[in-house]
């Protein structure tokens, strides 16, 4: 099978600005579909401006300015046609941060459902059961999904927040630190869970865990400053880096 | 004196300074409270709170002045919740922080330190005069309406900002439109605090006396409104009047502290119910 696009998803010479701030420095890299896609580098080095730009949620921060294309299937999503509620159902993302709706469990994960125009009961109800079984939370909580999702553990609210981020069925998954705030057992979950996901969707994920990102991703990019230093296989970056600055990062001389 | 038992010595000033002074307040409240009860609950009855005022208001009851008074505090609230929640929803969630905000944040406060007789001239000129509703119900409830507006919009602009950044991100990031995210996120959450606004807006317009004084208040009106259009008799003015210029101020004395237990009863009821209301839904939340 040919692909008519070459790359699932692609920016090419990104910088983007806080007020005066330059944040991103000519990024051009891609991402291919099925695939994930770890960004590490020391913190402030801007993977979670880099990561956002692609469900245009640096839009939401007052004077950003973004010059450059992104793609996702070979379109620039900054385009004028792009409606950005469509591209945010075709793109989900997990937050550092836990961050489940105040309301009972099914809600939170029919909540994406709901607010993109789907009211049909036993379609929701299936969504529901499906995306929930995806995230691997379904045998823990389908006693309980009337129950508030604020009741959970740390590592079932994140993996809510993935179920919720796939039940609107987006092909790309954005994870800023899914991980972070979490214990090592329900890390490991998560770990597993971006493994599984990947036959599915394409995923980028940021992480400031080396081990984590060598075990999960396929290919990593090292930002330093708001540049794209290194992009490469994960296998060949973290065993045979060719710049002295990944060699350095990633060997812990610095970050 | 060696340091630590010094150190001891100024905790214990300090402990013991705050904990009486915050007796002394609870204390005062009390003894308003039990004041008024003391004086009042003797000419509580069941003729006094369903007749109408009798023998130049020295006999009888207060029920039109309950029923005026329950109109006003309906009346205003339905004007000044939904116009109150709405702008602030309006500066909070859609102008960026800056100038403007800012611009409404000062005139907000601002209009909350306007005199509430200045209210008051203001609702007669515009509403009983210039718009023609007289006299009435309708624009008494405004008036009063417009003085309780800042509060309700800064109790609500502060609960929308005590609303954690992160729901409204969530909300967007499935794709949810700013109408969606405040309607099925934002305004849920904040509402347990929103409410709070109108536990203080029904203490506020139970209580004035001088904005329902040229717009709406009768002196002595014994019965029932039957429109908006209605004049009606009102319990703080009705204390007021019974207390200073009826026929017979010593004979009416009594009466006055009945009413003003009326009135306090009135405005505990509503705030329990509010806060029971409140209580239940930031349960609902289980954030709170
Ligand atoms: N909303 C913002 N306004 C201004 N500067 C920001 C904002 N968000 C991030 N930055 C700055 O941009 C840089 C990159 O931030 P970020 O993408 O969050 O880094 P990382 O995720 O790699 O830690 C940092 O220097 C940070 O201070
Ligand atoms: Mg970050």
């Amino acid at each position: 099978m040919t692909e008519i696009y070459p790359h699932k998803i692609e920016s090419k010479d990104v910088n983007l600005y806080y007020e005066n701030f330059h944040a991103l420095k000519g990024i051009s890299m891609s991402v291919e579909k099925n695939t994930v896609c770890a960004l590490i580098g020391p913190s402030g080095c801007g993977k979670s401006t880099f990561l956002r730009l692609f469900n245009r949620m640096n839009d939401l921060i007052d004077g950003v300015k973004i010059e450059g294309k992104c793609l996702i299937d070979g379109k620039n999503i900054y385009s004028k046609e792009v409606k950005i509620d469509e591209l945010r159902k075709r793109v989900g993302m997990v937050f550092q941060k836990p961050n489940p709706f105040p309301k009972s469990i099914f809600e939170n994960v029919a909540y994406g459902l709901r607010v993109n125009g789907i009211s049909h009961k036993t379609l929701i109800e299936e969504r529901v059961e499906r995306s929930l079984k995806q995230a691997a939370l379904w045998e823990e909580v389908k006693d309980k999904l009337k129950k508030s999702a604020m009741q959970l553990s740390g590592g079932q609210q994140q993996r809510l927040c993935i179920a919720r981020a796939l039940a609107i069925e987006p092909s790309v998954v954005l994870m800023d630190e899914p991980a972070s705030a979490l214990d090592p057992i329900s890390t490991s979950k998560i770990e597993e869970l971006i493994y599984e996901l990947k036959s599915q969707y394409t995923i980028i994920i940021v992480t400031h865990n080396m081990q984590q990102a060598g075990r999960v991703s396929d290919s990593t990019a090292f930002f330093y400053m708001g540049e794209l230093i290194e992009y490469d296989l994960t296998k060949k970056l973290f065993t045979n880096p060719s710049d002295t600055r990944t060699q350095d990062y990633i060997t812990g001389r610095f970050g | 004196m060696d340091y630590y038992k010094r150190k001891l010595i100024v905790e214990g000033i300090a402990f013991w300074t705050f904990r009486s002074l915050s007796f002394i307040v609870i204390g005062i409240l009390f003894s308003i409270l039990g004041f008024i009860i003391y004086k009042g609950s003797s000419v509580i009855s069941w003729e006094f709170i369903t007749e109408m005022p009798k023998d130049g208001m020295t006999k009888g009851g207060i029920y039109p002045a309950i029923i005026g008074t329950l109109c006003l505090i309906g009346g205003s609230i339905i004007f000044a919740f939904p116009i109150g929640v709405m702008s602030a929803i309006y500066s909070n969630e859609y102008t960026k922080h800056g100038y403007f905000r800012s611009f409404i944040q000062l005139m907000t406060s601002n209009l909350a330190g306007i005199p509430s007789i200045v209210f008051g001239l203001f609702g007669m000129a515009l509403f009983v005069n210039q718009l023609g509703f007289g006299d009435s119900i309708l624009a008494g409830s405004l008036t009063l309406g417009l003085l309780v507006l800042p509060i309700v919009i800064r109790t609500t602009e502060e609960a929308l900002k005590a609303v954690d950044d992160n729901f409204r991100q969530a909300s967007f990031a499935l794709g949810a439109t700013k109408l969606q995210t405040i309607h099925r996120v934002t305004l849920p959450i904040a509402l347990p605090n929103i409410l709070t606004g109108l536990i203080l807006s029904i203490g506020r317009v139970s209580g004035e006396t001088a904005p329902i004084l040229f717009t709406v208040a009768a002196y002595f009106l014994p019965k029932l409104p039957t429109s908006i259009f209605d004049q009606v008799m009102a319990l703080p003015y009705h204390l007021y009047v019974i207390s200073t210029s009826g026929t017979n101020i010593n004979d009416s004395r009594a009466m006055a502290y009945g009413t003003a237990l009326v009135l306090i009863l009135i405005v505990l009821i509503l705030n329990l119910t509010a806060s029971i209301v409140r209580r239940y839904l930031s349960k609902k939340n289980n954030i709170n």
